[in-house]
């Protein structure tokens, strides 16, 4: 139930529903596109990116935040760490315990690698877990991996490594295969015929979903198979800095217990980043759908150590962070509320724009109606446009809402909205890293060797905006080929001496480059302490 | 000025804006967590959390990050609880009731009291999958259980020792791979691509110059 201030915009959104259900705004052109993107798009602002100083991409922008972790002081000096001591010695080192770490581990393990997960949180704690809408596989009669590709390299701006593009859409059926082995429960007909979507720019319906709980289903189904292979997790326990030997190579990496801060040495043959994204460092004041720990932890390790970025600059802003209520300012709502045909109304009850367009778009869009329009509602934690949520019990009959975004339904219900009943306030969000640590089709990095990186921490893979569907679909397939080449590398590495010494090596670049600055990374988590609000 | 309220963490009193959630009242009144938060979205279950209100008898559950302080709440949260998981190999099971007796006979001891159901935080009928559970009928459980955040609060509250998130966690994957219809087109799609049946497509598209992407994904015919 909304409060008295939203009742005069929310009579005009009721009033005009039934023909805004028939209507069918038109799509954009492309350069209708180009031109909303570089006028309202976060990614366009110039004065929030700085150029980077040192490292592998030096004078190159990226966020002013990120640039500030990646030029900072490792948490540690080569000397506080005895390298001898060695508390675990594997084949494969999984660092991070998402998606595409789990993926990965699964994989190193049937390969018959001894394999080991670390992870600052609990095994879960990942933007996998918060998934909602979906992933994408070309399985249908009609579609194909060459119609998959086509999309994605559009809704990417053609900036996508086409060799990293073509692995993802043409592993899919089979990612999706292998999940549904492993237990996964996606959403069926009675035929076993897979229910599917569209996303925001799919020209073909082949969103698979679990309801609205598509991450959560995976994550937890990925998890209960890792802990039974008996895989070690080790929680709580953050990596703070790569190992490498003395020809460069990933060695290992120094972890830190997050809760004693004990240090602690873990060798191993390969090392896959598999850290996530970068929400909890919003950027430009923005609100995050990510977990707790999505601070760019990856991206900096990798980088101190040699490691190459592509497209650090671009980050995707989900259109549809809720905005209110305050208690869950910037919580995703799902794309597949949209899929299943609630559109977007501005404060007059007016659609302004196609539902289904890609979500930079759908994002700079919003912002437009709200800050140069001035057709957004003033929560009163800044403005917002309607999701007119109502539309889907009219257009899929009632129940719908129940049945297939259930989770939707109960965070707004949480806080007395009937989403069946009531449209919701959304905002753009903080969501996805569109960039990362650059890697060949193997994934390895090229600059680092037996450096895997798998996940949110890859750049390029989906250019410089992803489709919704695509990320829980690039964790799995590159998450699983990442762990099978890693433990198939793994057999063949004879490991030299481990060091340091890149910690003194980028300290000196540094210092050469005249930069004074008191902090240290990775960040590992966000400090909302003493704090009322999170941004 | 922001209203405030009286809470207690672990006992000690603390003022915080009325507005917040549990958890983000924790960290106003100066707790950095490292246990005890997830995602923060209510989809990871790490913030499993017990409450009474001060002069109330009911002792309440809930998940911290979705739930607003009150006046007078005394919390303790709950980062860790010691569920039973049992291991086995997915590929060797079979979907009858014999494999719940082998692995969690435990549910066999529920004695009926429904705390499990009166705690959960996402108000699943915790007591009705286990029942189905018990009966070997994992569908109904799966289909129960399928909001299930794993937060173990319902097992922190059974005088059985039952491992509620657990058992429905096998009884979904059951579900998914062996009782749930399989899906002829994606096997065909999987096998046409091990054929190489798009081999060609794929590195036509591959092999063209961006201008004539641009073409091509600019005029796409999108299935309505």
């Amino acid at each position: 139930m909304y409060a008295t201030e939203f009742q005069e915009s929310l009579k005009a959104v009721e009033a005009a529903r039934e023909a805004n259900i028939a209507c069918e705004p038109a799509r954009m052109t492309a350069k209708e596109k180009e031109d909303l993107l570089a006028a309202y798009h976060p990614d366009y602002k110039k004065s929030e990116f700085a150029t980077l100083r040192v490292g592998p991409n030096k004078g190159e922008a990226v966020p002013r935040e990120l640039c500030e972790l990646l030029e900072a002081n490792s948490r540690i000096h080569a000397d506080d760490v005895d390298l001898s001591d060695v508390r675990y010695d594997v084949d494969v080192l999984v660092i991070g315990g998402g998606g595409a770490g789990a993926s990965a581990a699964i994989e190193a393990d049937a390969a018959g690698a001894r394999t080991m997960i670390v992870t600052k949180l609990r095994i879960g704690d990942a933007n996998t877990m918060m998934a909602e809408g979906g992933i994408q596989a070309a399985d249908k009669e009609n579609d194909s991996p060459a119609i998959h590709f086509l999309d994605a390299y559009g809704g990417g701006h053609f900036a996508a490594k086409r060799e990293l593009l073509a692995k993802l859409v043409c592993e899919a059926p089979e990612a999706i295969a292998w999940l549904n082995n492993l237990g996964v429960e996606f959403d069926k007909a009675p035929d076993g015929t897979m229910i599917t979507t569209h996303g925001g720019g799919t020209s073909r319906k082949r969103m698979h979903a679990a309801k609205d709980y598509s991450g959560a289903e995976i994550m937890r189904t990925l998890r209960d198979e890792v802990l039974n292979r008996g895989i070690p997790v080790v929680d709580f326990t953050a990596a703070v800095e790569l190992i490498l030997d003395g020809k460069g190579r990933a060695a290992g990496a120094v972890l830190m217990n997050m809760e004693t801060r004990e240090l602690m040495v873990a060798r191993a043959k390969t090392v896959i980043i598999a850290t996530g994204g970068a929400g909890r460092m919003h950027y430009q004041g923005f609100p995050t759908s990510n977990h707790y720990g999505a601070t760019a932890d990856g991206l900096v390790l990798g980088y101190r150590a040699g490691a190459k970025l592509l497209y650090a600059d671009t980050l995707q802003y989900h259109p549809t962070g809720a905005a209110f209520p305050q208690q869950i300012f910037g919580a995703l709502v799902t794309e597949k509320v949209r899929s299943l045909g609630a559109k977007l109304v501005n404060r007059q009850g007016r659609v302004f724009m196609h539902p289904l367009e890609t979500r930079d778009v759908a994002a700079a869009s919003i912002i437009r109606e709200c800050t140069a329009r001035g057709m957004g509602v003033d929560t009163g934690s800044g403005e917002a446009v309607w999701l007119d949520t109502p539309m889907i019990e009219r257009i899929g009959g009632e129940g719908t809402i129940e049945s297939r975004i259930p989770a939707m339904m109960r965070m707004f219900m949480r806080y007395g909205i009937d989403i069946r009943r009531e449209p919701i306030l959304v905002y753009p969000t903080l969501h996805y890293q569109n960039g990362g640590l650059d890697i060949n089709v193997d994934g390895m990095t090229p600059n680092v060797e037996n450096l895997f990186v798998a996940g949110e921490a890859v750049g390029g893979i989906h250019g410089r905006n992803r489709l919704m569907g695509n990320s829980l679909l690039d964790v799995i397939v590159f998450g699983r080929s990442a762990g099978k080449n890693a433990a198939q590398t793994a057999k063949t590495v004879r490991p030299g001496k481990p060091t340091l010494a890149h910690i003194g090596k980028f300290d000196a670049e540094r210092a050469a480059a005249g930069i004074r600055t008191d902090a240290v990374s990775p960040r590992l988590l966000p400090d909302y302490t003493r704090r009322s609000s999170e941004t | 000025m922001e209203k405030m309220v009286n809470i207690y963490l672990f006992g000690k009193q603390y003022s915080v804006p009325e507005q917040l959630t549990i958890m983000r009242a924790m960290e106003y009144a100066g707790y950095q967590l490292v246990r005890g938060c997830g995602c923060r979205n209510g989809f990871c279950g790490a913030c499993a959390t017990i409450y009474r209100i001060k002069g109330d008898r009911e002792l309440k559950t809930c998940l911290a990050c979705q739930t607003k302080v009150e006046e007078g709440m005394y919390i303790a949260t709950l980062p860790f609880f010691p569920l039973v998981k049992q291991v086995y190999d997915i590929e060797k099971v079979s979907p009858t009731q014999q494999i719940m007796m082998q692995l969690y006979p435990e549910i066999y001891a529920c004695v009926g009291c429904n705390a499990c159901t009166k705690s959960c935080p996402q108000s699943l009928n915790v007591m009705q999958y286990i029942a189905y559970a018990q009966r070997g009928e994992f569908d109904k459980c799966a289909e129960e259980s399928f909001d299930c955040v794993m937060c173990g609060i319902c097992s922190t509250r059974c005088p059985a020792g039952i491992s509620h998130p657990q058992v429905a966690m096998l009884a979904r994957r059951l579900n998914g791979k062996y009782l749930a219809p399989r899906s002829a087109h994606l096997e065909n799609r999987v096998q046409e691509i091990h054929n190489g049946t798009f081999n060609e497509l794929i590195e036509a598209l591959m092999g063209k110059p961006v201008e004539e992407l641009q073409e091509l994904y600019n005029h796409r015919d999108i299935e309505k």
